[in-house]
């Protein structure tokens, strides 16, 4: 038993609105250079859709992920090693920019200059790779809320894999958000086809990161992820993909994406795994066994064997805490409510998600029956072949006996607390029907509808004896460096080129504070601050203490000096 | 001039060449990239990509079998002056014209796609230049002087090779490469300046080959600890654990 720990997200997919939020904070935060216009670490899809870029899900033609070979062993579906180097030429499989999306800005300069005219001036789309004028076709989430649906929904590769039949349905009955990020694998293959061996799994945290110094713009690990989660960045000629938001990780703080979700539906936490399980694993036979083999390299890290091993791993007690508070865990395996996104890529990926059991309702309800009795919704979930099929594919190989058993679950869940809120006894048989028993239904309901801040986030920092590393937040100017803001972009082998900038988050107390606080924060009085840690304890400049009001003005309440 | 041209010339643009890629390696790791434009276009770069690159991989064995092969090693294991000109012949022509036209389709496609020649530096355009002409009149050599035997045979394994194993063993023989035909002193020429350049182009990839990729195991795994923070360590803040890096 070799015990690693991964930091690893759930996604509640009923609480997702497809608001976007995530997508543009991200943005924001990650990818808003030039050369990265049309990246994005976290996007969200209309289901069903083509997702980002187009069709990705189609390893038929993406020849993402793994496969195994005659022989039982686990190979990129790309092919081997020498094929990878033969091919490094021309990438043969990478999708085009019109796969993603031509990234446009607008000639904003012609509204201010346009001379007085008849006509308002119109600010024209410019490309932003040619310059020239465009015409916008498609973007990220041209398909959003199924905007085009007849015609941009059939080529939606998961519809391709359920029946004809459920296929005309669906496209009148369902839809819903998918939210994704890099999923973080245990497995990645986007590291394995790295012909530099650029791209790495942090041993701490299981975190999949891009050494940009190392990466020399290959392109085939944008080949080899089958969720399309590493992007080429075509300024630099280096290969970007989400970080987990590790700079914020590393101190306690969710990810961007899971910060700012409106919809709370996002949890993060450790997960214990033997690395040792994870080749096994990852090349079962059947593909539907894939979820149970995912689920068995996992360790309890309540198991007191675990906790020994993990220590003797190297892996701090406090970490062992944190992974037995660990939301995904009970998710994934308490509750057995997350789902991994297509386990049939061989990836092991650790971005879990909770299938949506709204459509159901929404069918139950559109039927005028009672959407909250448990008979009602079992009766649905089991005749309603459509969205089980669906969701199947995305989540479980097409195996329908798992998602139908969490969506059984959430359907409990509901009525058990229905009846709670209505002030009457809730029904046990509801619960155990589902295998579950009413401490278990509530716990989840805790978990998944009240979802506290700290609950959601269970993110051990990294340790004290580390801290120095992060000193730049508190006590340096993070823009203190050679060549810093003012310098220019640009070193003279073209963008970006030159050496390195400083990753720098916002002090995690001070944030702390600022959220957990039940007053908003005045910012009126941000200027007369003054930084302490500059102070050289000389004198008194301005704004270290409060302004003296005029003597004959007595201030209530407050101390005269 | 001959020593200029044969002696100071060489040992420059090599001392160039080796220094400015230890500095480059050591400013401008992040800059270390093919620099790749397959997101804008890729029709055209899918043949003349894969033209050009195995092109002059085998031109590049051509020379190393040339130039740095001495001519009594190839008769000691018995190989004929027939044999050694049809193969250099053959293979150096093929893979020459190979080489000579994905560079064309390559330059085409650059100056041709909006998106390929807007991500265009002026180094990279200073370098086509150099590279073509090189390209060229290396395929010029190979044509005019074996094939269609312009100017009398000149044998370059006795001239123009030893002129360049010379240059390594610091006791250069210029006067082997001004009594060289006009074609391979340009060609010579041209490579030198190549060779100087060659540290602050986008040339620098040649030099990331990743055969380590064939053996190396499928996932990396780095630890963070011995890398702490995003910037070096300041002084006085060192760990107690480990000596200075």
């Amino acid at each position: 038993m070799r015990v690693m720990a991964q930091m690893a997200m759930v996604m509640n997919l009923d609480k997702c609105i497809g608001c976007h939020t995530c997508s543009v904070t991200c943005k924001q935060a990650w990818t808003n250079r030039s050369g990265t216009e049309y990246v994005w670490f976290n996007n969200v899809e209309t289901r069903p859709g083509q997702g980002y870029p187009r069709t990705y899900q189609d390893q038929d033609t993406w020849q993402g992920g793994w496969t195994l070979t005659k022989r039982g062993r686990l190979k990129l579906k790309a092919g081997g090693r020498l094929k990878n180097l033969a091919t490094i030429f021309a990438s043969p499989k990478m999708p085009s920019m019109s796969d993603y999306y031509e990234p446009w800005t607008y000639d904003y300069e012609s509204l201010t200059t346009a001379p007085a005219q008849q006509h308002t001036p119109v600010a024209r789309p410019k490309s932003l790779l040619s310059g020239k004028d465009m015409n916008i076709s498609w973007s990220a989430n041209w398909d959003d809320n199924l905007a085009g649906s007849t015609e941009i929904v059939p080529g939606d590769p998961v519809l391709a894999k359920v029946s004809d039949k459920v296929k005309l349905e669906f496209e009148q009955t369902f839809m819903f958000y998918l939210p994704r990020i890099c999923e973080h694998c245990l497995n990645p293959a986007c590291a394995a086809s790295c012909p530099s061996g650029a791209i790495y799994k942090r041993e701490e945290d299981g975190i999949v990161l891009v050494d940009q110094d190392a990466c020399r713009g290959w392109r085939k690990c944008v080949t080899g992820c089958p969720y399309k989660k590493v992007y080429f960045n075509h300024r630099t000629g280096k290969a970007e993909k989400c970080t987990f938001c590790f700079p914020r990780i590393e101190v306690g703080l969710p990810t961007v994406c899971a910060e700012t979700c409106v919809g709370r539906l996002r949890y993060i936490g450790l997960v214990l795994y033997d690395a040792d399980r994870v080749l096994a694993a990852a090349s079962v036979p059947d593909e539907k066994d894939l979820l149970r083999a995912q689920r068995d390299c996992f360790l309890d890290p309540h198991d007191p064997e675990v906790v020994r091993a993990a220590e003797a791993a190297g892996i701090a007690h406090d970490w062992v805490l944190a992974a037995q508070r660990s939301p995904i865990w009970s998710l994934i395996n308490d509750y057995e409510v997350a789902l991994p996104l297509h386990p049939e890529y061989r990836t092991m990926p650790m971005v879990w998600y909770i299938p949506p059991l709204s459509p159901v309702v929404d069918v139950v309800a559109e039927t005028g029956e009672d959407a909250e009795d448990p008979g009602n919704l079992f009766a649905a979930i089991d005749t309603l072949r459509i969205p089980v099929e669906y969701l199947a594919e995305l989540f479980t190989a097409g195996d329908p006996v798992p998602v139908t058993n969490v969506l059984r679950r959430l359907a409990a869940m509901r009525s058990y607390m229905r009846e709670i809120n209505m002030g009457r006894e809730p029904e046990e048989s509801v619960a155990t029907a589902v295998g579950m028993t009413g401490a278990d239904i509530r716990g989840m309901y805790r978990l998944l509808a009240l979802a506290k801040y700290d609950e959601r986030y269970v993110i051990p920092p990294t340790h004290a004896e580390q801290a120095h590393g992060l000193e730049e937040l508190a006590t340096e100017c993070s823009l203190d460096y050679d060549g810093g803001p003012g310098m220019g972009g640009s070193g003279p082998f073209g963008e970006g080129s030159g050496s390195q900038t400083p990753l720098a988050v916002e002090n995690f107390a001070a944030l702390k504070s600022r959220q957990r606080s039940d007053f908003g924060t005045d910012p009126s009085d941000k200027a007369a601050r003054v930084n302490l840690l500059n102070w050289d304890g000389n004198g008194s400049p301005s704004g270290l203490f409060p302004e003296r009001r005029d003597s004959n003005e007595p201030a209530d309440g407050e101390k005269r000096s | 001039m001959t020593t200029l041209l044969w002696v100071i010339v060489p040992y420059v643009a090599l001392a160039i060449f080796v220094v400015g890629h230890i500095w480059r390696y050591r400013y401008d790791k992040f800059g270390w990239t093919t620099r790749s434009s397959q997101l804008y276009e890729d029709r055209l770069l899918r043949w003349g990509s894969p033209l050009f690159h195995f092109g002059i991989l085998f031109v590049f064995l051509g020379h190393v079998m040339g130039l740095v092969i001495p001519k009594n090693w190839t008769d000691a294991i018995g190989m004929s002056e027939e044999l050694y000109h049809f193969l250099a012949i053959a293979v150096g022509g093929i893979a020459g014209f190979c080489t000579l036209v994905g560079l064309v389709l390559l330059i085409y496609r650059r100056r041709t796609t909006g998106p390929v020649f807007r991500a265009t530096t002026r180094m990279d355009k200073a370098m086509y230049v150099a590279l073509a002409l090189v390209i060229a009149l290396g395929l010029w050599n190979t044509v005019a002087g074996g094939v269609l035997n312009l100017g009398g045979h000149y044998n370059y394994r006795t001239g123009v090779s030893e002129w360049w194993r010379s240059i390594f063993y610091l006791q250069p023989k210029p006067e082997l490469m001004a009594q060289a035909p006009l074609g391979f002193q340009l060609h010579a020429m041209t490579a030198m300046a190549l060779f100087a350049m060659w540290p602050f182009t986008r040339l620098v990839h040649v030099f990331s080959v990743p055969l380590f990729y064939l053996w190396r195991p499928y996932v990396v795994y780095r630890s963070r600890s011995d890398r702490l923070g995003s910037r070096s360590q300041p002084r006085g803040w060192d760990r107690v654990d480990s000596p200075r890096r």
